[in-house]
């Protein structure tokens, strides 16, 4: 379905090719996972097969690529809409009608279907995928897993024998994600579709895999092979893969499923153990730095936040979670101060932040937004140090020298959009701590991050934490959230439903609950790590149970 | 013709093609253009009210009649207020008398207050009605046609022209998201929010902003098919959106030239005849030539017929009632008489008022239950 020829793909103005001399072979009906760092050519890998690389973004591709025998060289994507379609990451940015019917309906209207067949094809959309009741409504009113499903029927419609996704479900909650790799999946088994996806999300695609290709960068050669090979060796691994590693469980389990089949050694093991404690790494001597109190928000009629409490202490680590629209990213906001009280009140460390402004403010409290490039607005990395230096009114030098502790490897004069998503992240972070604020706020912070992003920022967090800073993390990752939370809040509807210590909280929940948690429940240990403090890995490698006994 | 008189059921539920309500309304304008009878006036007036009552959807675009109806009035309060400011009275009766300014002499013909008389009052208040009228008919075409749906429906030579209208209007939404996230961001750093150096601190991002949206959104247009077309047609594409549009203009001048009075109609008829021709013949062209078909095209059936002809049919009575009874549709105001009420004009407007009863009703849309409630329901079955 899908052949890479000797591809190499050079950029305009590089002169290393980002990939060479790529041979692959793709067939029908296969759900094939792209990985790499970010920056590696995972994109450009994808935006190959559907000719985007390079009639649209300009460089040089040498080789070919066939997709169903059509050539990309004498193709443009255009021409292969019938053939392939494309979902881009973000999938709002690419819509082009105004409702869910109309936004169907596109593609076929580009490519000239007579209308019964459209109309009889977006019926069929509209089940398949589960959208019939959002049929009327602005695509623009929808959720972000509500649109992430409509561009996946858009391009459905014209009826493709090629998908492809990039981080179809970075942006969601854990259960839009589900719904989402359940469609594709459904996609893959009844319409025989060759499906091609990246995602940094490894728990939550590798089990869905057939194929998974590694995208190493620095056009080194790819690696591929099924999920079960691939995982024995690779670098980075989700945590039930992990677990599944150091236990030495063989075959490899890739789902939560196949891990708790053969975990009951294992479980044997944690009984009478004590649990590990997420304690607040401060120490006793906590303060109370925010406090908010029957918290009302409303936009227009709509109640974004409903009568929350919430206290917060010096050394805490809060994941706030739920789904999206929950009202995550407004109680972040009204700490901040960029929405005011409808009713009731909130104060960081006794005072009303929007009463706050210039250093005063950043003083007491800063939030990394979802996108940490809306803080970045100079042309270089230093300018943007220096100017964070000047706002918050501390010795020069003083950002840079957090940057290069968070990320030594970010150079003075690259322009803040040529880093990539996570250098982005750690520049805002070291932009937000420069006025060393006791209270920190980061809404999504993994959001598109890779696996080594990830880890860095997860000690990040702790140092801080440790340093008597507290802070709150707006999150759909469950894993960062049992790695670093102290606590969690669970947000439905604007209202807090659960809010207690991290394992009390996730452990018993469908869906906030980590891998391991799941694997090893009703037992409260939610990392990898922390399975490893208990028992140690000698012990817990001697009670793997040979492959026979595995499924038997 | 035949069949489209048997698929137009009128109490079948659905949308009516836009273009019939923009015809309506553009008659009942048109109508009102040739009257300065307040009475004639305000009943157009009120058939557009009714008839926007009877059948605008609830949509955000809809909403827009109320907002017309504003503009009317203060059309009419700023036409008199100039009156009784600026212009020379007129007539005898003298309601009240405003201290006046002596000006300059190089002013001279200019005058500030004096006396202020029914008549000119009246002349200015009936002037005032019809621009108000004219602005109300377009405000209840705004309200009762979808823009997106006329935009659908416009003739495939100016399809590309369409798409870029239907994707800047979705993209001014986003603009404004685009700017109150610089504006938090800005926050965030501890900056002003406010006044000129913020403006243009945020311009920066904002525009970054929007020129990566619109690559990516080209991107996945390109993606998806847009622009597909047959070899060679390019050329003929263009040349057919150049005729379209020149012939509109055509039409556009042809069209001014009968309506207004005093231009020379035989220039202005074969514009109109010529403008239409071009106009007729770039359509039926683009549309042999394009492979782009349309989903649910609004059809045009015979609700559509009788809608519109309803409009024109107005406009019709009211140019044949000035030619007959023309005393009767302009209100002498020097001295100031009762409106009459021309028989011929009144039948027009009934005729114009019965879209509120044939148009067909609404389609009722669904709106999807949050997902907690859908979750509940789920669970207590």
């Amino acid at each position: 379905m899908i052949r890479f020829e000797h591809v190499s793909i050079t950029y305009t103005d590089h002169t290393q090719p980002i990939l060479r001399d790529i041979n692959l072979q793709l067939d029908e009906g296969e759900l094939v996972l792209v990985v790499g760092r970010t920056g590696s050519g995972k994109t450009t890998l994808l935006q190959a097969i559907n000719g985007l690389v390079p009639h649209f973004t300009g460089g040089t591709l040498s080789g070919r690529v066939l997709i169903d025998g059509r050539d990309t060289r004498t193709h443009p994507p255009r021409d292969l809409a019938d053939l392939v379609g494309v979902v881009p990451q973000d999938p709002a940015s690419a819509f082009v009608a105004d409702t869910v019917e109309e936004e169907l309906a596109f593609g076929m209207e580009c490519l000239g279907l007579s209308s019964d067949v459209m109309r009889r094809r977006v019926e069929e959309t509209l089940d398949l995928l589960g959208l019939n009741e959002l049929r009327y409504r602005p695509v623009m009113s929808l959720s972000a897993g509500q649109q992430q499903r409509v561009a996946i029927g858009a391009v459905l419609t014209s009826h493709p024998k090629v998908l492809v996704l990039d981080e179809p479900t970075s942006a969601l909650d854990p259960a839009a994600a589900e719904e989402i790799l359940s469609a594709l999946q459904r996609l893959v088994h009844d319409l025989g579709i060759t499906v091609v996806m990246a995602e940094h999300r490894l728990e939550r695609v590798i089990q869905y895999a057939d194929r998974v290709i590694i995208v190493p960068g620095d056009a080194q050669p790819l690696v591929i092979g099924t999920p079960q090979e691939m995982m024995r060796e690779a670098p980075i691994a989700p945590p039930v893969v992990e677990l599944g590693r150091i236990a030495g469980w063989n075959p490899l389990p890739l789902s939560v499923r196949d891990a708790r089949r053969v975990a009951g050694p294992l479980r044997a093991l944690l009984i009478g153990q004590d649990p590990p404690q997420r304690v607040n790494s401060h120490g006793d001597s906590t303060a109370e730095l925010v406090q908010a109190q029957n918290l009302t928000i409303r936009y227009g009629q709509h109640v974004a936040l409903k009568d929350v409490s919430l206290q917060v202490h010096s050394g805490e680590v809060i994941a706030l979670m739920g789904r999206n629209g929950a009202g995550k990213s407004t109680l972040l906001n009204a700490i901040v101060g960029l929405r005011a009280a409808t009713a009731g009140t909130v104060t960081t460390q006794g005072a009303d932040p929007r009463s706050l402004k210039g250093t005063d403010l950043l003083a007491r409290v800063g939030l990394v937004p979802q996108t940490p490039g809306d803080l970045l607005e100079a042309t270089s990395v230093a300018a943007e140090c220096r100017a964070a230096d000047r706002d918050a009114k501390v010795d020069p030098g003083t950002t840079r020298e957090l940057l290069t502790s968070l990320a030594s490897e970010i150079g003075d004069d690259t322009h803040p959009r040529d880093l990539s998503e996570g250098q982005r992240l750690l520049l805002a972070l070291a932009i937000v701590l420069a006025a060393q604020p006791p209270v920190l706020l980061l809404d999504e912070p993994t959001r598109g991050l890779d696996y080594p992003t990830k880890i860095r920022l997860v000690d990040v967090l702790r140092n801080l934490a440790q340093a008597g800073h507290a802070i709150i993390l707006a999150t759909h990752d469950v894993e960062l959230a049992a790695g670093v939370a102290t606590r969690v809040v669970v947000l439905a509807d604007g209202e807090v439903v659960a809010d207690g210590e991290t394992a009390a909280v996730v452990v018993a929940s469908p869906m906030f609950a980590p891998q391991i948690a799941k694997i090893l429940a009703p037992y409260p240990w939610l990392t990898v790590s922390d399975v490893v403090n208990s028992i140690g890995p000698v012990i817990l490698r001697s009670h793997a149970p040979t492959s026979g006994e595995a499924f038997t | 013709m035949k069949a489209a008189l048997a698929c137009g059921n009128l109490a079948h539920a659905r949308w009516l093609h836009p273009g019939a309500w923009w015809v309506w309304a553009l008659g009942l304008a048109a109508a009102a253009s040739r009257t300065l009878n307040p009475i004639l006036l305000v009943l157009i007036i009120a058939v557009a009210a009714v008839v926007v009552a009877a059948r605008k959807p609830d949509a955000p675009w809809a909403r827009s009649f109320v907002f017309f109806i504003k503009l009317g009035i203060a059309i009419i309060v700023i036409r008199v207020g100039i009156q009784i400011l600026f212009a020379a009275a007129l007539g005898t009766t003298t309601l009240f008398t405003l201290p006046s300014l002596a000006l300059p002499s190089w002013m001279a013909g200019v005058r500030l207050g004096g006396a202020v008389t029914l008549e000119s009052i009246l002349i200015a208040f009936y002037d005032g009605l019809r621009l108000a009228t004219i602005i109300i008919c377009i405000g209840a075409a705004n309200s009762l046609a979808s823009p997106s749906r006329l935009l659908k429906s416009i003739p495939a030579a100016l399809y590309e022209v369409g798409v870029s209208v239907v994707v800047a209007l979705t993209f001014t939404p986003q603009l404004v998201a685009d700017v109150t996230r610089v504006q938090s961001a800005r926050h965030l750093r501890g900056r002003v929010t406010k006044g000129p150096r913020a403006i243009a601190g945020a311009a920066m991002p904002v525009l970054e902003g929007a020129l990566e949206r619109s690559v990516t959104l080209a991107a996945a247009m390109d993606s998806r098919g847009y622009g597909r077309r047959n070899a060679n047609s390019a050329a003929q594409q263009r040349l057919a959106a150049v005729l379209l549009i020149g012939g509109l203009m055509c039409a556009c001048f042809g069209t001014y030239g009968l309506v207004a009075a005093g231009s020379p109609w035989l220039l202005s008829t074969p514009m109109l005849a010529v403008g239409l021709l071009a106009s007729l013949i770039a359509i039926t062209w683009s549309a042999k030539s394009a492979i782009r078909s349309r989903y649910r095209p609004d059809p045009w059936w015979l609700p559509e017929w009788l809608i519109s002809l309803s409009g024109v049919f107005a406009a019709g009575t009211f140019l044949i009632a000035t030619w007959l009874v023309p005393l009767q549709m302009t209100t002498p105001s020097d001295p100031p008489t009762w409106p009459a009420l021309p028989i011929l004009a009144v039948l027009g407007l009934a005729i114009a008022l019965t879209p509120a009863f044939i148009a067909p009703p609404l389609p009722r849309v669904f709106i999807a239950l949050p997902r907690a409630v859908s979750a509940e329901i789920e669970v207590a079955a």
